[in-house]
């Protein structure tokens, strides 16, 4: 028994969350019922814990009390549907005991299941697995608490409709869904990244919450290159947070950031996590983008960037996984090393994608690149153009400020 | 992605309903508002009061003016607006086709600005 601060309570119930939950559902299947009671057990441990203390056996504590309250529930179903005169029973099951066995990747793998829709995957994979409440998670992504809760018993709907097993998937089909589960830890990830300000909320504790998410499944599935690659370009992107904007909100360009304010501790544990994937895992897209964010990282002022290297990284990203968005980044790597022309010929070939013809982006890279190349008219208009096209209120305040700029400068 | 679907209708059209076509065109947007409300898609709209309520307010010189109107007669105003989250701009005009007023008036789907960015 000790008096720790609420915050480490708060950690250490999260930290269990999942594995508690992975228990319940293993003993008495009902994944809906229990993922319920496990967030009730939850909230009577931040009342109780920070009070009487630390039970002895924390993750017991919460599986008798999550047990009791599922037990209770899955009674009254059966009670109810008896009197319905349906047929269903519960199975009566042995007396509860507390493996030792960690599902929290199968619960990941249930959560992200390729059946839920993408709000329905982030939203189930941060309460169930992160063991976030839906009013955190609703404010974190900026909607009302009761669509956040429609989300969330709408994925657990279907998880029962549709029958998904508590189990890993088949290993032909392993690969695939891994790739589903990292993709929707990244999207969580990068909700918190992109927000600039806000209500204390939290937002950006998504990235927090995304980082620790991957850190587990690093820890349960250590060999897995994508998985350290993920998380290295979680770590080295996070690294410039603190840098990537101002007080009031605006954003600041790479090559004006003060790399004086990067969390140099996270570019380290990237840089090694990385450096070990490539090394000796099969490449993926992930980790190139994790090396490419570490070249970045690894240059004392913008100036001593290695272009050159980016470049060869984005190559191979571009051979591994095309995709327009990576043919735009590659573009600018090309105008630092062989000039803007060369890279607005590169873009070119993007205005027949009709993906990209109207995206912001390309018309903001285009804006820069004609800037380089001393076109200060069209550069200005292609900033224009692009602040108009962005539905981002940071990304048109920086993109009408460059503008602004080279009328000024005139 | 958050989308406000702008509803516009011509009061002029709504008079000519019978309460039977009114009440028609009453519940197949308040199912609408469940199915979306069911997948979580719905974040909240409202419903406008009639144009003649309007009040436009403009400061000049600091000086606060107050102005009724504008009445616009016989023509598509704003009668209220929905805010959705969809997965797609695809998805959002599909909604915005569905609700009754894009058949007697028009829907206007206009994506909402995030607070968030990236740097570039």
């Amino acid at each position: 028994m000790s008096a720790a601060p609420a915050s480490t309570f708060e950690d250490q119930l999260r930290e269990l969350a999942p594995q508690v939950l992975g228990a319940l559902v293993r003993r008495y299947g009902h994944f809906d019922a229990c993922e319920d009671a496990v967030q009730e057990a939850l909230l009577a441990a931040a009342v109780q814990w920070p009070d009487q203390g630390l039970p002895q056996n924390p993750r017991g504590w919460l599986v008798t009390v999550a047990s009791r309250r599922v037990t209770d529930q899955l009674r009254s179903d059966y009670a109810r549907q008896r009197r319905e005169d349906t047929t269903g029973a519960l199975a009566p099951r042995d007396e509860l005991e507390v493996p030792d066995r960690d599902d929290t990747l199968t619960l990941l793998f249930l959560c992200c299941h390729p059946a839920l829709s993408p709000a329905s995957q982030l939203a189930l994979t941060l309460r169930a697995v992160g063991g976030l409440t839906t009013a955190q998670i609703a404010s974190a992504f900026l909607v009302p608490e009761a669509t956040m809760a429609q989300r969330i018993s709408r994925a657990k709907q279907r998880i029962k409709s549709t029958g998904i097993p508590f189990e890993q998937p088949a290993e032909d089909d392993r690969a695939d869904r891994l790739g589903v589960v990292l993709h929707v830890l990244y999207l969580i990830f990068n909700e918190g990244y992109t927000a600039t300000s806000g209500p204390r909320l939290h937002r950006t504790d998504l990235t927090g919450e995304a980082i620790r998410l991957v850190r587990m499944v690093h820890r349960l599935l250590p060999q897995d290159g994508e998985v350290a690659g993920l998380l290295a370009l979680m770590l080295l992107t996070d690294a410039r947070r603190p840098a990537r904007t101002r007080p009031d909100g605006s954003l600041v360009p790479l090559e004006e950031q003060d790399r004086t304010r990067w969390d140099q501790a996270a570019i380290k544990e990237g840089v090694a996590l990385v450096t070990d994937a490539l090394a000796r895992a099969p490449i993926g897209p992930y980790q190139l983008q994790a090396a490419i964010a570490a070249v970045h990282d690894e240059a004392p002022i913008a100036a001593d960037t290695d272009w050159r290297q980016i470049l060869a990284l984005y190559d191979l990203l571009e051979r591994l996984a095309p995709n327009p968005m990576v043919t735009l980044n590659r573009a600018v790597a090309v105008a630092m090393v062989r000039g803007p022309e060369a890279a607005l010929d590169l873009l070119a070939t993007l205005d027949a994608d009709d993906r990209m013809a109207r995206h912001y982006r390309l018309a903001a890279v285009r804006a820069h690149l004609l800037e380089m190349a001393g076109d200060r008219a069209a550069a200005r208009a292609g900033y224009q153009t692009a602040a108009r096209r962005t539905t981002s209120l940071p990304e048109r305040r920086y993109l009408e400020s460059r503008a602004a700029r080279l009328r000024d400068a005139r | 992605m958050k989308y406000m679907l702008l509803i516009y209708q011509n009061p002029a059209t709504w008079e000519t309903f019978s309460e039977e076509e009114r009440n028609r065109v009453m519940n197949e947007a308040g199912e609408i508002m469940e199915e979306l409300t069911q997948s979580g898609e719905w974040i909240g709209g409202e419903g406008l009061a009639d144009p003649s309520n309007t009040k436009t307010v403009r400061v000049r010189d600091r000086v606060p003016a107050v102005t009724d109107g504008p009445f616009v007669e016989s023509k598509e105003q704003l009668a209220g607006y929905c805010i959705v989250e969809c997965e797609t701009p695809e998805r959002a005009t599909e909604i915005a086709a569905r609700w009754p007023d894009a058949r007697y008036g028009a829907m206007e789907v206009r994506p909402i600005m995030e607070p968030g960015g990236e740097e570039m």
